[in-house]
């Protein structure tokens, strides 16, 4: 007790020094959570995927399109109990800085795979399903351009060109966190029946199907058994669970990832710097104490137990006060990179490593003095104070 | 008389791990700021050297990249044709009508990314100087053989020399690799365009690419093709093209570079803050000697002032040297914009290196200034008594 005691005393003897270290460990922790929410925010598609989805694309690449024909095909194999054909839009809200996801996808199929994306007001749901050029979007994207049932919208196709008119319909709330709440979905037969005039040669054809199966652990056996249906023909098909097509994007970041993982590591490293930097000034200059303590009696166990004490109490207060800033600062954050990142949370997980780091931080930068204070001859070191 | 500079760099010296420490904390900042910027440096000069000044690319309307593009046979006869356009020495016309598909294939890791395969034309290779071969053949035109290119060679599974791919219901050989240098054409696939689009059944080119006459015929060009009302095309410079392609993907790593180390530079300055003010501590009595003697506030400020900026040289040196060694590495990724692999190096300028040591300098003086006024400001008296 009273070790402990002194030990925090020690801590804030020095105060000045104590408050800059204590601020040093805060910033670092701080940048620490945000990059692992960050990397988090990347697999935040995988997370909000579940089991019992998968997704078929052509085998060659997500460029290339499947024939609508498919679809029947694919609702015939056995386990599968829905199908939703969707298209990558890739359209543009006036400028291209504005980007959101949209897609064209068979509405009442798409709602019936995702009972997370829950439509509230009935009555939207109604005239969603009823107007041809209707789309229903996320309540974060809504919020964000101020969008209300009602408004029309345009958007500038890339993919397909002209520009397409639609009528927010319906507003989607997520029912569960992680869910991105910045999409925008419109009719698939709006745009199937445009292309139909414009480019005909485009038209009857699908980016991909969602297909939603009855048991999850049979996955791997559907999956197979829908590839087969269309091997050897003109659009071979890949299909995989939710999960895997969703990793897909993220491995295609994965050096990316692997920087920012590293990043911050060095950031850890970069306050181990300072710390242990401030805990080796306060044991050069206390040698003449330790001389003393060990005079008294005092083992050089014990002073190195006194000094991890103080450097344990100097991080963990750095790292609690990062980490109490990380949550409103991921939201500021978020908020300025939704357009990369819809879904931008800080996970326990950050937390828990947050701490962690802060520990370690502490321990390791008491080593250098513990040993220091251990090895100090008591005649020697009284004499310099002397 | 100013105090010399030795004095502060003696100082330095003898609290080696202090120094050591401090400056370590400074470097790791100065390497991550250093590397990022290097990184989008690397990305912009791929793809700008990927571009020939004097090649125009020619895309569908309102697409953004060649994958999304496609030009009807009609259409991109049309643009392969014009006045403007240079002739080679056979008399034939220096445009390339060319197909760019992505397809998917596994990397060395297990991991699988999008590639980019580009069915060329009879003049593909000529309007792309930067394109060697350095080992095999030439795939022979209207076969299906393919050349790879280095970047894809050593990132990817299964496209060495002798090996096939199967895709698009046909077995392609691959029969050369070639060296594009640090271009984007180094993670692509070369084949022939018409056996491409037959086996990915596509009735249209991607996009015509071609080489002027000179660089001022640009504009007629443009407003020839792009006057047109059959084309519905967009005409831009190569060069022009690739750097747009670019952006997304350079601006993502500089935000995100810039702010990291923004935050991580707090924690240094801090640093260097609490070993700035620990030297003038455990100084008082120096510092007051020192004023005795006749050296006035000013020169204790300088002093102490100089030796924070040599501390952030010290940590902006070793951050910089640190980053160098980056140059050897390549760097591997999916461009956001044209969803497609794009392997790029590090590069160090002039002016890069010159911006990390000066916001290296810019940390220790923002660190110093602090501890340096209040030894500039110690009373005579008090001080030489604190001894």
């Amino acid at each position: 007790m009273l070790l402990i005691r002194l030990a925090v005393r020690n801590a804030f003897r020095h105060r000045l020094r104590s408050v800059l270290t204590i601020l040093g460990v805060a910033v670092a922790i701080l940048a620490f959570g945000l990059l692992r929410t960050l990397v988090d925010a990347w697999y935040s598609g995988v997370e909000a995927s579940a089991a019992d989805r998968l997704v078929t694309r052509n085998a060659i690449s997500l460029t290339f399109s499947l024939p609508l024909a498919y679809r029947e095909k694919i609702r015939a194999v056995p386990g599968v109990t829905e199908v939703s054909q969707g298209n990558w839009f890739g359209g543009i809200y006036v400028d291209e800085k504005n980007f959101f996801a949209n897609f064209a996808y068979d509405i009442p199929s798409l709602l019936a795979i995702y009972p997370e994306l829950a439509v509230p007001d009935k009555e939207q749901l109604t005239a969603l399903l009823r107007d041809r050029k209707g789309a229903l979007v996320g309540d974060k994207l809504a919020k964000r351009f101020g969008w209300k049932v009602g408004d029309p919208v345009t958007l500038r196709g890339t993919i397909f060109t002209g520009d397409w008119d639609f009528t927010i319909r319906a507003i989607y709330k997520a029912t569960r966190a992680g869910v991105d709440e910045s999409q925008f979905f419109f009719h698939w037969t709006y745009l199937d029946e445009t292309l139909r005039s414009t480019m005909p040669t485009r038209a009857g054809y699908v980016g991909f199907y969602l297909v939603g199966i009855d048991d999850p652990t049979r996955s791997a056996d559907i999956s197979r058994a829908v590839d087969a249906q269309f091997a050897n023909s003109l659009a071979e098909t890949l299909t995989e669970t939710e999960k895997a097509f969703q990793m897909g994007f993220v491995s295609m970041s994965s050096a990316i990832i692997l920087a920012i993982r590293l990043v911050s590591f060095v950031v850890v490293l970069i306050i181990l710097a300072v710390s242990a930097n401030t805990m080796a000034m306060s044991a050069r200059e206390r040698s003449g104490e330790y001389a003393v303590l060990k005079t008294l009696g005092f083992s050089s166990s014990t002073l190195a137990l006194l000094i991890a004490g103080e450097a344990l109490a100097l991080s963990v207060t750095g790292a609690c006060l990062g980490l109490a800033l990380v949550l409103p600062c991921a939201e500021a954050v978020g908020a300025f990179m939704t357009d990369f990142f819809p879904v931008f949370l800080v996970s326990e997980q950050t937390i828990i490593m947050g701490l962690v780091a802060g520990v370690a931080v502490g321990l390791l930068s008491a080593v250098y003095p513990a040993l220091y204070a251990a090895r100090v001859g008591i005649a020697q070191a009284l004499r310099k104070v002397g | 008389m100013a105090i010399p500079l030795s004095y502060s760099w003696r100082n330095l010296l003898t609290r080696r791990v202090t120094t050591v420490l401090t400056a370590g904390g400074m470097a790791l900042v100065v390497f991550v700021f250093t590397a990022t910027l290097m990184l989008a440096e690397g990305l912009r000069q791929t793809l700008v050297s990927t571009g020939s000044p004097d090649n125009v690319v020619v895309l569908r309307k309102s697409s953004e990249t060649e994958v999304q593009s496609t030009l009807d046979r009609q259409v991109s006869s049309i643009a392969a044709t014009q006045p403007e356009l240079a002739t080679d020495s056979q008399g034939r016309t220096m445009a390339a009508r060319e197909v760019v598909v992505l397809f998917v294939l596994p990397k060395r890791n297990g991991e699988k990314s999008n590639v980019v395969i580009r069915g060329m034309g009879e003049t593909s290779l000529e309007l792309r100087p930067q394109v060697r071969l350095i080992e095999g053949r030439m795939p022979a035109p209207g076969s299906t053989e393919i050349m790879v290119g280095q970047s894809v060679l050593s990132k990817f599974a299964g496209v060495g020399l002798g090996q096939t791919m199967r895709f698009g219901q046909r077995h392609w050989t691959v029969v050369g690799v070639f060296d594009a240098g640090r271009t984007g054409f180094s993670s692509e696939i070369w084949g022939d365009a018409e056996q491409l689009m037959q086996a990915f059944r596509r009735q249209a080119f991607s996009v015509v690419v071609a080489k002027l006459r000179d660089q001022d015929a640009f504009e007629a060009y443009k407003a020839r093709i792009e006057g047109d009302p059959r084309l519905q095309a967009e005409v831009k410079r190569e060069r022009q093209y690739y750097e747009d392609q670019s952006k997304a993907l350079s601006r993502f790593l500089k935000v995100l570079g810039v702010s990291l180390t923004g935050i991580f530079s707090v924690g240094a300055m801090l640093g260097a803050s609490i070993t700035m003010y620990s030297s003038v501590a455990t100084r008082t009595a120096e510092i007051g000697t020192m004023r005795a003697l006749g050296f006035r506030r000013g020169d204790i400020l300088l002093a102490f002032l100089a030796e924070a900026l040599l501390l952030g040289a010290l940590g902006g040196a070793a951050g910089v040297a640190a980053s160098s060694l980056l140059g050897f590495l390549t760097f591997s990724t999916t461009n956001f914009q044209t969803f497609s692999e794009l392997a790029f190096g590090f590069t160090l300028t002039g002016e890069i290196a010159a911006t990390s040591v000066g916001f290296a300098l810019f940390m220790g003086v923002v660190g110093g200034f602090l501890p340096a006024l209040r030894a500039s400001r110690l009373v005579i008296v008090e001080a030489l008594r604190s001894g």
